[in-house]
């Protein structure tokens, strides 16, 4: 369970997300708004990546300000850019970074490594050079990476913004099979239908919080 | 991306770690003292190598190309001034050095380099260096470099619709920013993958 | 370090890689072929700083030694340093250090002028200063010599440097990276 209590958090004087109290424990969760509504701050706190300037967020019990380490293995991060989440120069290299990080053994980071890559049809590809991947395949890499790792939860930040509709289709697809909880922002309403949870920001506060069928159109309606 | 000539001779299953003190010790060598005989015995055992190594006599003479004209200049300006030998040693010492150099290069494939290196920089450990986070620079500089050749080209295709494609700064300028911004994203999702600079290497 | 230095040292070490992928300049009148890669030294230190930049360079020489073709033309192993401009290349981590510093030391009052003679002094006079008397050695000919011929390389180090002057000024303003000191 991630627990949100009073979070405030601010870049210097320009206040972001305001007095913020959420508990989140669903297994598909939404987060919508338009630009600048405080979102995807929202996403980088719920691992850590980000410290609240106030109030406090808690991943199992685990404050993400004194445990950081600890939250970020429990909750994985998918980001909008793939090319700026791909760290190493080969597909298999890229994929065995974060297992590396882990301290796994050897055997086991080569075992997980096999299974992601297949899982997503990489595994013709793993010598490859990342740069040379489509799109789409470089995304389905970076999600295959933070799965590898088996967070607990996985938070998505605009993961089909910069896909074609083919791609954005493949990595929907991707995202509903995860065994994991997740958090996905999105502009893609109609992926976001089957979810349990919509979660609408506006200013950097919680302005709708329901159930898809209440949430997104009142949230198309507040846009337009 | 290092032109690398497969093989199992003797050269390519030596460690790199060998390879590249040999080549140290053999251009302070043969720097320490200039000799005629020594800088063609150097010569000789590059020709050896590469025999033994069984690369192609074409890819070791490409080795010298780029050279070429330097050597050229040099032979004539010692011929001028202290004679033939002195133009000789100069010549021979100079191709020797990149010939061998060029033969590491095409007899052990980077990533086995890269460890090497890595391995080899424990020694500045007490200065401070981490060959851990070296070893992390090193793979973010490869994956770095096609990602700048595509940012580059793409603004320099915006650049041409505005014709100033032919101007240096027009183009680097929207680079070097736009590397500034993806690196504050590419630091996030390194830490979010659990990286850990201050570990120790493994 | 942390790994957002980490990240910088990287980048800047890739981008002096890619800028000996532009094509070279031959100058009218001099005819000597001018890479944009010495700008790398120059960019990193103003830019990225004394520490990031110096650490960026070094990196930069290491795979150059290591035989990635880094160098401008595709060129790479320990042949560059080997060969007579290898006392340049071995200079460009101390002079992107100490145009950082000094750049650094003098963020709060640095005008156009003052950059330009910054990026001089590290950039152009301290590789001068090994590097002509590497070449001397390297090709056994006397320093008066070996300074001639790099003397034409001067009109091509000017260019850069007033290019350095305006990327860092203008990059600067869009996105600030260093801290006075």
């Amino acid at each position: 369970m991630i627990e949100i209590r009073q979070v405030g958090h601010a870049f210097g004087e320009r206040v972001v997300l305001r007095d913020l109290t959420l508990d989140l424990t669903e297994r598909r969760i939404a987060v919508v708004g338009g630009n600048g509504s405080g979102k995807s701050t929202f996403a980088r706190l719920l691992n850590g990546l980000l410290v609240p300037t106030r109030g406090e967020v808690r991943v199992d019990g685990l404050d993400t300000r004194r445990d950081g380490k600890a939250v970020r293995r429990k909750v994985g991060f998918v980001f909008q850019n793939p090319d700026n989440q791909i760290v190493l120069p080969v597909v298999a290299e890229d994929l065995a970074f974060g297992l590396k990080n882990l301290g796994l053994p050897k055997d086991e980071i080569a075992r997980r490594t096999d299974e992601a890559l297949r899982r997503y049809d990489l595994h013709a590809l793993r010598d490859h050079p990342a740069h040379l991947l489509s799109g789409g395949q470089k995304q389905l890499l970076a999600i295959a990476g933070v799965l590898a790792m088996a967070p607990e939860v996985i938070v998505f930040d605009e993961p089909t913004t910069l896909l074609d509709l083919r791609n954005k289709r493949r990595v929907a697809e991707a995202i509903d099979g995860l065994p994991q909880r997740a958090v996905v922002v999105s502009h893609d309403l109609a992926f976001l239908e089957h979810f349990d949870r919509v979660l609408v920001f506006e200013d950097g506060r919680v302005a709708i919080d329901d159930r898809p069928s209440v949430a997104l159109p009142a949230y198309v309606a507040m846009m337009s | 991306m290092t032109p690398y000539v497969p093989g199992d001779s003797p050269v390519h299953r030596c460690p790199p770690g060998r390879k590249i003190l040999a080549l140290v010790a053999a251009g302070t060598l043969l720097f320490a003292w200039p000799r005629l005989d020594l800088a063609l015995a150097a010569l000789a055992a590059a020709a050896l190598l590469s025999r033994l190594a069984g690369i192609p006599v074409r890819l070791m003479l490409a080795q010298l190309r780029p050279l070429a004209w330097i050597l050229a200049v040099l032979v004539l300006v010692q011929l001028a001034l202290d004679g033939w030998q002195a133009g000789l040693l100069v010549a021979a010492r100079l191709a020797a050095l990149v010939l061998l150099a060029g033969l590491v290069t095409l007899t052990t494939r980077s990533a086995d380099l890269i460890e090497a290196l890595q391995g080899g920089l424990s020694w500045l450990r007490p200065l401070g260096v981490n060959p851990a986070k070296v070893g992390l620079a090193i793979a973010l500089t490869l994956r770095f470099i096609p990602v700048l050749a595509a940012i580059a080209a793409e603004v320099r295709e915006a650049q041409r619709a505005r014709g100033l494609e032919r101007s240096l700064v027009a183009l680097t300028v929207p680079v070097v920013v736009r590397m500034l911004k993806m690196s504050d994203d590419i630091a996030a999702a390194i830490d979010a993958r659990s990286y850990d600079p201050d570990r120790d290497s493994r | 370090m942390s790994t957002r230095d980490i990240v910088f040292v990287a980048l800047f070490a890739a981008l002096t890689a890619a800028l000996g992928l532009f094509p070279p300049v031959t100058l009218p009148m001099v005819g000597v072929p001018i890479t944009a890669q010495s700008m790398g030294p120059m960019l990193a230190g103003t830019i990225a700083g004394s520490r990031r930049g110096g650490a960026a360079l070094a990196l930069f020489v290491l795979l150059v030694c290591a035989g990635l073709p880094l160098m401008a033309g595709g060129r790479g192993g320990l042949g560059i340093v080997m060969g007579p401009g290898g006392g340049f290349v071995l200079m460009w981590p101390v002079a992107a250090f100490v145009i950082g510093v000094l750049v650094e030391r003098s963020l709060r009052s640095l005008s156009a002028w003052k950059e330009a003679l910054i990026l001089v002094l590290g950039g152009v006079v301290l590789t001068y200063a090994v590097g002509i008397p590497w070449i001397a050695a390297v090709a056994r000919i006397d320093l008066a010599k070996a300074a001639l011929g790099s003397a034409w390389f001067l009109p091509g180090d000017a260019a850069k440097v007033v290019l350095v002057v305006l990327i860092a000024r203008a990059v600067r303003r869009a996105y600030p990276t260093l801290q006075a000191r």
